[in-house]
């Protein structure tokens, strides 16, 4: 029995690469879900080599330059409170802010996947004793659940990405346990038991393809809400630590200059929507390019 | 005999109470024995919720028998000493989906479909996918334009090709037709009827064509299974089935067929109501209820099967000799 069902490790991988490969071909031709990619491209690839991109130190402060307006001389988008470069900072703060935007969700994706397509698929007792589990969790507001378990491990990055983490398993969860559990009742999965596979065939031919498009599409407009959690944390004393650039840090650093220069005091708040602004509607495309009915 | 089904028995629990305890018991199939002979066709018609449905999943195991076994070429499936495994059994039984759009996944082009099973049972992909394309042009669809395609890209007809293609790829000796014709136009049901029938032929398979349209269980098979509410009302040759009919039950279900012949038209009274509720269900004979000749002696005795001639069962007793009913040998 198991011998035969190893012997399918090789899968139909010519119809695998062609089903992704066609919704390769058709992201390829949506312009809207381009031109936000790119964009988000920019972004990233800004982030990864602020070093050799910025204008100048993010560090070095100026008592004297506080607070310029956008356009000055020297500092094209202004300064902050401490007179540091304001378009330095935003490009070193994409560095921490994308990093505790995406992390935790992709984590959570992966994990939150497993668990709610194995409750999903065997079903029964299994499906019981997970998303029980995984409702305990969601009792509890996610912001409090995120400072509750922040400050249980202690601040720093690595634990505000960990109770990031915890805090975005138990939605994917439950997303991919009741798109696992339409899925499993369909007569092709009936079809597959009946020629004979085991379970994690199953999984992997036929249940994956059909459930990790809507669970993907969810968790993608998870990564906005998980960075303002993430500034959340930082403004709380959990997450990022003054001085290192970050949106919200940032943002909530900020927010005492609001009526003397609005517009600096908003540009981290402008970066924090336009990054998800970009993942949503990328999303978007990519949950119309997977659609193969269209 | 190829398939042999010894008290098959299977009772769904109707929702359990918050404590576990079960608020009743359907008998959705409840002790049925039949026997197919290699390269026959085992016509199984009733109504919906006869069980002739749950029988397909239970013989496929894709849900566990309460009670009974199951023998294929005379082999216990699942058993543990001289028994075929599961996946043994399940190259050699296939069975086709009512929904054809259902049974495949919209994810996978249809050659990958066919491909899967007998990839599951370790054959390399390449030869696989060409046995699937070569099955491709035996069912009709050219593999050049289809084998590509996805299920959406396909008409019904086209659609329920595939799916036989899918069984047939595991190279299996008994396929299980669950309404496979049931929801196609009335032209392309002719054609995937008559392709069933030239791919028995050429495969040398063997057939339970399950379907609730008499005309066309009468026109595939060599004999007939009639179920009523989990259990066998009558079972034996075709034209025997539709020519002698003993079943008060089938009499009635042949009386509703509709029939362009005026010297055929129906006189016996149709059914009335709906089938009584399969949920602990009455002692006796389960058709009572809406059986014209029902008497006391069908109120506490359930018909066993009588032997009629020529390996004609009927659940009556009507038919069974000295059962006490007073219109005793009368049902014809």
């Amino acid at each position: 029995m198991s011998a035969v069902v190893d012997a399918i490790q090789l899968a139909p991988a010519a119809a695998a690469h062609g089903y992704w490969r066609s919704v390769f071909s058709r992201l390829t031709r949506d312009k809207v879900a381009l031109t936000f990619f790119s964009i988000l491209v920019l972004i990233f690839v800004a982030a990864i080599f602020a070093p050799l991109i910025a204008p100048s130190d993010p560090y070095a402060s100026s008592i004297l330059n506080r607070l310029k307006p956008i356009g000055t001389p020297g500092h094209l988008l202004g300064t902050d409170e401490l007179g540091r470069d304001m378009l330095t900072r935003l490009i070193y703060g994409g560095r921490l802010s994308l990093l505790m935007g995406l992390a935790p969700v992709v984590l959570a994706f992966a994990v939150g996947s497993f668990l709610g397509i194995t409750a999903g698929f065997v079903g029964g007792r299994v499906n019981t004793a997970i998303m029980r589990t995984v409702d305990v969790f969601y009792a509890f507001p996610s912001v409090l659940l995120a400072v509750a378990i922040s400050g249980a491990l202690g601040a720093g990055i690595v634990n505000a990405l960990v109770s990031l983490t915890i805090v975005f398993i138990p939605p994917i969860a439950r997303v991919a346990e009741s798109v696992t559990t339409q899925v499993r009742s369909l007569d092709f999965v009936e079809a597959a038991r009946a020629s004979g596979a085991g379970a994690p065939t199953i999984i992997r031919v036929h249940i994956i393809g059909n459930v990790l498009g809507p669970i993907f599409i969810y968790a993608t407009s998870l990564i906005s809400v998980c960075m303002i959690l993430a500034s959340g944390l930082s403004f709380l004393g959990l997450g990022t630590k003054p001085p290192q650039p970050e949106w919200g840090l940032m943002l909530n650093t900020l927010r005492t200059a609001i009526f003397q220069n609005p517009w600096v005091a908003a540009l981290p708040g402008m970066m924090i929507f336009a990054v998800s602004i970009c993942f949503n509607l990328l999303s978007d495309g990519v949950r119309q390019a997977m659609d193969v009915t269209r | 005999m190829i398939l042999q089904v010894k008290q098959l028995k299977k009772y769904f629990s109707t929702g359990k109470s918050f404590f576990g305890k079960s608020r009743g018991t359907v008998h959705a199939v409840d002790d049925i024995s039949f026997e197919v002979a290699a390269g026959e066709t085992l016509g199984i018609v009733g109504e919906s919720g006869c069980g002739k449905t749950t029988a397909a999943r239970l013989l496929m195991r894709l849900i566990e028998p309460d009670e009974g076994e199951v023998l294929l070429e005379g082999r216990r499936i699942g058993g543990a000493q001289g028994g075929m495994s599961l996946t043994e059994a399940r190259r050699r039984m296939q069975m086709v989906f009512q929904d054809s759009y259902a049974s495949l996944n919209p994810r996978l082009p249809i050659e990958a479909s066919i491909a899967f099973g007998p990839m599951v049972h370790g054959v390399a992909e390449r030869e696989a996918l060409k046995r699937s394309r070569d099955l491709l042009a035996r069912v009709g669809l050219e593999p050049s334009r289809f084998a590509a395609r996805y299920s959406h890209e396909l008409s019904g007809g086209q659609r329920q090709r595939v799916n036989i293609a899918r069984a047939l790829a595991l190279q299996p000796r008994v396929v299980i037709l669950d309404e496979a014709v049931s929801a196609l136009d009335k032209s392309v049901e002719a054609q995937v009827l008559n392709l069933l029938l030239d791919l028995k032929t050429e495969f040398g398979l063997t057939y339970l064509f399950i379907s609730h349209d008499l005309n066309v269980v009468r026109y595939m098979s060599d004999r007939v299974m009639v179920m009523y509410l989990g259990k066998i009302a009558e079972i034996g040759p075709v034209e025997s089935i539709y020519r002698e009919t003993g079943h008060p039950y089938t009499r009635a279900l042949l009386s509703a067929m509709p029939t362009l012949d005026p010297d055929r038209r129906t006189t016996e009274p149709p059914l009335a109501g709906d089938p009584p509720n399969p949920i602990d269900p009455p002692p006796g004979c389960r058709f009572r209820a809406r059986c014209a000749y029902a008497e006391s002696v069908c109120e506490r005795i359930d018909p066993a099967d009588a032997v009629g001639h020529s390996g004609h069962l009927i659940a009556c007793h009507m038919s069974i000799p000295r059962s006490g009913h007073t219109r005793q040998g009368l049902a014809q």
